[in-house]
């Protein structure tokens, strides 16, 4: 009667979890879906750990269900069993199996770590980029090409990208999910990372790959998000210039600027070609997707945002501002006219 | 010494006789200071669970709530502060002080003064560090409280609360410790060696070792960040030189040890309630204690794992990450050790042997993600996400914790004398551990898939809805399970049967003494004749311990409010570091405070304590035997 | 506990502070004790060696150890120690007049130890050394402070040890207090030989 228990426990249990495993899995990238070559590597590895320590489950499950099944007490028999007190050869096999299973995925493990301690900033090809992480938004700085800008990292297609991270306040964490592993941003201390960057797909919504701030950082950490936004050589060449240009604006948009040179551009550049003052660099603002690196750039968030930031993203630390509506439409307007 | 003697003749019969509140208050008795523990224990792990059941609320859906991210991130920094230092240790240290003496045949502990020392200190920290929910704000810097954020944010208290009252808590720890080692080391029966210790008590000598170094290296970190926090220190703070990274290999190299402070007593139930329920000694006994060792020696070697994705660079990864799978070594032997003592043995269901046997291939699936996440490179896609999080609660949960709820229905009779219900409690048992596999197995997926750990909330339409709602509902199969516990203690408490000295068939010397003990513990010191010392006379026939000394005269001692005191005196000068510099907008608290008046009230109780301690003896009193004579009859 | 009487014989060998189970189980808890502070003390030198070169504004070691100071602090904290031993002897040979002696002397001792570290911690305020100066001024406190946290603490003890002995005489009870008392002020002593070479003549050095 228990033993049905148990196994009926087993399948019910079994099969909750393959479901849930393939709801959860999505064409997404992911450490388990990885889209570039370092998450590539990474994988394996995982793959590599998964299939060993499935082995070693798997033993220890049927050496368990056998034990379970076989040396219940039986009703209405009390039977004093044979006390063993051990017995060396299975002791010393149960050590010595474990430890070549261990050097099997000890090996890749120690090579691939120095494999990605490289740093390849040096070499030709290679796309330098700094990252300074804030609360709670992301800095990044092309230093070699003069550009300078905030929450989308536009890199172009199969380019390794070596980062320096670094920290402008609390330690953060720089992970781009689908493209390789992460690396703290510490304050005080420079890291070094490299990644290689995945070919350009003929979806575009598949060359924008989620950036998150995975160490815990305070009230905003949850929404931390970034973009990477990967492009062909000539779109980046062509990102790279327009980045240059100095902000050109219409007419209409003429009210907005006036608001914007009153209220914020003492934290917000607007110049791609010199880091932001405090606050992230809006060069080129109109062309991105998400306002508070998680919401949709659209006309309403970016108004609520500017009313109140802290309502959108818990602990932002830019002040609330007091504008009429009227003047928000205004300051919406240039917004979306900074390319 | 004849001086010596006419001492003990003078004094040593004025026993103080405590009745009531002021009994617990004042007790130095191991098994009061046992049960309190236990007490206070469950309460914490109550409070820290209710934390966990809210914070799962919050994560059930998509861009909810249930609570704001302020709020989300003091629970979840609780939850796990609480769980670890005011929950789970506590629970064990109730056992062990319970028991410990008891399967080592002795009539007390060490040091009943300092035990109780201990006992009040954890008490009063853990009061100390909750009432921050009272007082502006519950600390918010995650359990491991990493600089900066832990001490940029100066807005409110939380993270003084969280350094000074674990402070305090940690203290009574470390006492606790140095308690246990003295007790095993000296005060074991005659012909109880060390190879003949029961498993539960090898643990305790281990983990109380581990204790001994590494809360003092916690003890360090948390004065670090008091001073940069209250007094302007530099340790952290980088504009003037200062290390963030600092705090971090110091935590750890206390945070990796605690891991197996908190798992290592449970794999000592283990090898006690398996064997009990199997009728068959423990497989290996000697590799099962040399493998406690090694696991408590390699724990002190592999901190760094912790932080893979600090930047330390490839070679110290590579190093660490090694040092780390190799502790999966010992561990397996313990995993096939269990596996083979109840192999060819007679297993008994009952729920205490239902948590220890399930205990076995819950904790061989945290030990797996353990050595997954050994792997460096590999964690750089683990790390601080929800993979991690299944993983450590695949250890804490699946095997702390059942490990608690083992020991729970297996010591409760001897500790409480009285049975707790077995229907009940298989009923709690199979809800508790279905939620719990409910609640964490798919959070190995959604640490695949890419979900950062320590978040308030996450945006919809990135495929984690319905596992985290699931999660949630298992959260909530736990929950349900303890109030089944609970009811299950209230109803025992009110209605249970009463408990026989040995309702298991037990091996070991605990099940020799009636439920609950009489307050010394044994008539008669026990002479120990082997491994399982109980179990031994009982194969030869022998109802019970032979004795190795005749009946005389047994010395105990007295209790006393001293150490209460001094804990209270800690807990008020805590007070007084926290609100030093705080405005009250108050002129008499004000006073109090920033005059550091309260400071100087609080160690003025704890030195004068101490003092009193120091001056004034108190050599206890004897228990005749012709008392003892009595209460046989 | 009962086993007392049985053991009580070992006091002929001299040791009277082991004399009983519980004096012997204070003198074993004594020395975990002192492990556990060796962790304490450990972490605080780690923390110091890892922030000592981080002066910033503030003056460097160089500028403000001066060796013969220190010396005359280590020598006088070094003869304590000695005549701590001498209490010892003395009580091992049952003399409690000699062996209070020595006690008060090693508690004299004790107390100019503090005075010359007060006068030195001015001495470097007053040059712009201060707790907040820097992550090297905040870690040198720390570990010297600590270090003279635990003198005063022994200074107390020890007091408090002489002022009931005339009154107690010698039991094993007090004589397990004197003992245990001495270890803890041996103990200091040795860590200020380690605070002596890493933080002073290493900090001369550079």
């Amino acid at each position: 009667m228990k033993h049905r228990l148990f196994s009926g426990r087993a399948a019910a249990l079994f099969a909750a979890f393959m479901m849930l495993l393939l709801a959860g899995c999505s064409d997404r990238p992911s450490p388990i879906n990885p889209a570039a070559p370092v998450a590539e590597e990474q994988f394996k590895l995982i793959l590599l750990s998964i299939g060993i320590m499935l082995i070693v489950c798997t033993v220890v499950f049927v050496l368990f269900f056998i034990v379970l099944v076989r040396f219940r007490e039986k009703p209405g028999e009390v039977k004093i069993p044979k006390q063993v007190e051990g017995n060396h050869k299975l002791e010393i096999t149960w050590t010595v199996i474990p430890i070549l299973l261990l050097l099997i995925l000890a090996v890749p493990t120690v090579a691939l770590t120095f494999a990605l301690d490289e740093n390849h900033s040096d070499v030709e090809g290679t796309l330098n980029v700094q990252v300074v992480a804030h609360q709670f938004w992301w800095e990044f700085n092309y230093h070699d090409l003069g550009v300078y800008t905030a929450q989308e990292l536009v890199v172009p297609e199969n380019t390794r990208v070596q980062f320096t991270l670094d920290s402008a306040d609390v330690i953060h964490s720089f992970w781009v999910p689908g493209i390789g592993g992460k690396m703290d941003t510490n304050p005080g201390i420079t890291n070094h990372m490299y990644l290689d960057m995945p070919a350009v797909q003929p979806d575009p919504d598949k060359n924008i790959y989620v950036g998150k701030c995975a160490e815990y950082c305070g009230e905003g950490h949850a929404l931390m998000d970034f973009k990477v936004k990967v492009v062909t050589q000539d779109e980046f060449n062509a990102w790279v210039d327009s980045m240059r240009q100095p902000v050109q604006v219409s007419e209409a948009a003429q009210r907005g600027e006036e608001l914007f040179a009153a209220n914020c551009i003492s934290c917000h550049a607007i110049n791609g070609e010199q880091p932001s003052p405090s606050g992230p660099n809006l060069k080129g603002y109109a062309n991105r997707d998400l306002v508070g690196g998680f919401r949709p750039n659209e006309t309403q968030w970016v108004k609520e945002w500017i009313r109140s930031p802290k309502d959108v993203k818990p602990g932002a630390t830019m002040p609330a501002f007091n504008l009429s509506e009227e003047e928000l439409d205004a300051l919406v307007q240039y917004l979306f006219e900074l390319r | 010494m004849a001086h010596s003697h006419a001492t003990h003749a003078t004094h040593a019969n004025t026993k103080k006789n405590y009745t009531g509140i002021m009994d617990w208050i004042t007790t130095v008795d191991h098994k009061k200071i046992g049960i309190l523990y236990f007490g206070a224990g469950l309460f914490f792990f109550l409070l820290a669970g209710v934390e966990a059941l809210l914070l799962r609320i919050q994560l059930m859906f998509p861009m909810n709530d249930f609570v704001s991210a302020q709020t989300f991130n003091e629970l979840f920094t609780m939850h796990g502060t609480t769980m670890l230092f005011l929950a789970a240790l506590p629970l064990f240290y109730g056992y062990m002080n319970y028991i410990i003496p008891l399967q080592i045949g002795a009539r007390d502990v060490a040091f009943p003064f300092l035990n109780a020392l201990g006992l009040w200190t954890f008490i009063f920290g853990g009061i100390l560090l909750n009432l921050s929910w009272f007082l502006g704000g519950a600390p918010d810097g995650g359990w491991t409280g990493y600089p900066t954020l832990s001490t940029f944010n100066t807005a409110h208290q939380g993270m003084d609360f969280y350094s000074i009252g674990l402070q305090i808590a940690g203290i009574g720890t470390l006492v606790g410790a140095i308690n246990f080692l003295v007790t095993i080391i000296n005060m074991r029966a005659p012909g109880m060696s060390f190879m003949r210790l029961p498993l539960f008590t090898w643990a305790t000598f281990i983990t109380s070792a581990l204790i001994l170094f590494a809360f003092t290296a916690l003890a360090i970190d948390l004065i670090f960040m008091t001073f940069d926090r209250l007094f302007s220190a530099r340790f952290f703070d980088v504009a003037y030189g200062g290390n963030p990274i600092l705090w971090q290999h110091i935590f750890w190299i206390f945070g990796h040890p605690e891991v197996y402070i908190l798992i290592l007593p449970a794999f000592g139930i283990m090898s006690e309630v398996i064997p009990t329920f199997s009728r068959k000694r423990l497989f290996g006994y000697s590799s099962m204690v040399f493998a406690l060792a090694l696991i408590g020696f390699l724990g002190f070697m592999v901190w760094a794992h912790h932080m893979f994705t600090v930047g330390m660079g490839a070679f110290a990864n590579a190093l660490f990450a090694i040092a780390t799978m190799l502790i999966a070594v010992p561990t397996g032997i313990k995993v096939f050790n269990w596996l083979l003592t109840m192999w060819g043995g007679s297993i008994r269901f009952t729920t205490a042997s239902l948590f220890a046997i399930s205990f076995v291939p819950t904790f061989v699936m945290g030990g797996v993600t353990g050595v997954m996440l050994a792997s460096a490179p590999a964690d750089y896609q683990y790390h601080d996400t929800y993979f991690v999080v299944a993983h450590f609660h695949y250890v804490i949960v699946g095997g702390s914790v059942f490990g608690i709820f083992a020991a729970l229905f297996y010591w409760w009779p001897k500790m409480f004398g009285k049975m707790l219900n077995e229907t009940l409690g298989k009923w709690f048992f199979w809800i508790f551990s279905i939620g719990f596999h409910l609640t964490f197995f798919v959070q190995h997926f959604l640490g695949l898939d890419g979900m950062p750990r320590r978040v308030y909330t996450y945006l919809p339409g990135q495929g984690w809805d319905l596992s985290n709602l699931v999660s949630s509902i298992g959260a909530y199969m736990m929950g349900i399970g303890v109030i089944l516990l609970l009811i299950n203690v209230v109803y025992t408490i009110r209605k249970g049967p009463d408990a026989p000295a040995d309702p298991w068939d037990g091996r070991t010397m605990e099940w020799t003494v009636s439920s609950p003990s009489p307050l010394y513990n044994f008539k008669q010191t026990p002479l120990v004749r082997g491994l399982d010392a109980f179990w031994k006379e009982k194969m030869d026939g022998n109802k019970g311990m032979t004795p190795a000394e005749p009946l005389q005269p047994i010395h105990m001692p007295n209790g006393s409010i001293l150490p209460f005191l001094m804990s209270l005196g800690l807990f008020i000068a805590g007070f007084g570091f926290i609100y030093k510099d705080y405005d009250f907008n108050n002129a008499l608290m004000n006073g109090l405070f920033n005059n550091y008046i309260v400071i100087y009230a609080g160690l003025l109780m704890l030195f004068g304590s101490m003092a009193t301690r120091c001056l004034i003896d108190d050599p206890g009193y004897y228990i005749q035997p012709e008392e003892l004579k009595e209460e046989e009859a | 506990m009962s086993q007392t009487n049985a053991h009580s014989n070992t006091a002929l060998t001299g040791q009277l502070e082991r004399a009983t189970l519980e004096g012997r189980n204070k003198i074993l808890g004594f020395w975990l004790f002192l492990g556990a502070e060796t962790v304490l003390f450990g972490t605080l030198f780690a923390a110091y060696l890892g922030l000592r070169h981080q002066v910033l504004d503030g003056p460097t070691p160089q500028e403000l150890f001066s060796l013969p100071f220190v010396a005359l602090m280590t020598a006088v904290l070094l003869v304590s120690s000695l005549t701590s031993v001498l209490a010892v002897q003395a009580m091992h040979r049952g003399n409690v007049k000699v062996m209070l002696r020595w006690l008060i002397v090693t508690v004299l001792l004790g107390f100019t130890f503090l005075c010359l570290e007060i006068y030195e911690f001015n001495h470097y305020v007053a040059l712009g050394h201060t707790f907040s100066t820097s992550a090297f001024s905040s870690s040198f406190y720390s570990l010297v402070g600590f270090h003279g946290a635990h003198v005063v603490i022994g200074v107390v003890w020890i007091t408090l040890v002489i002022l009931q002995m005339p009154r107690k005489g010698l039991t094993p009870v007090t004589a397990n207090k004197v003992y245990v008392a001495s270890l803890y002020w041996h103990y200091i002593d040795v860590i200020w030989v380690f605070i002596f070479s890493l933080v002073y003549l290493l900090g001369r050095v550079g």
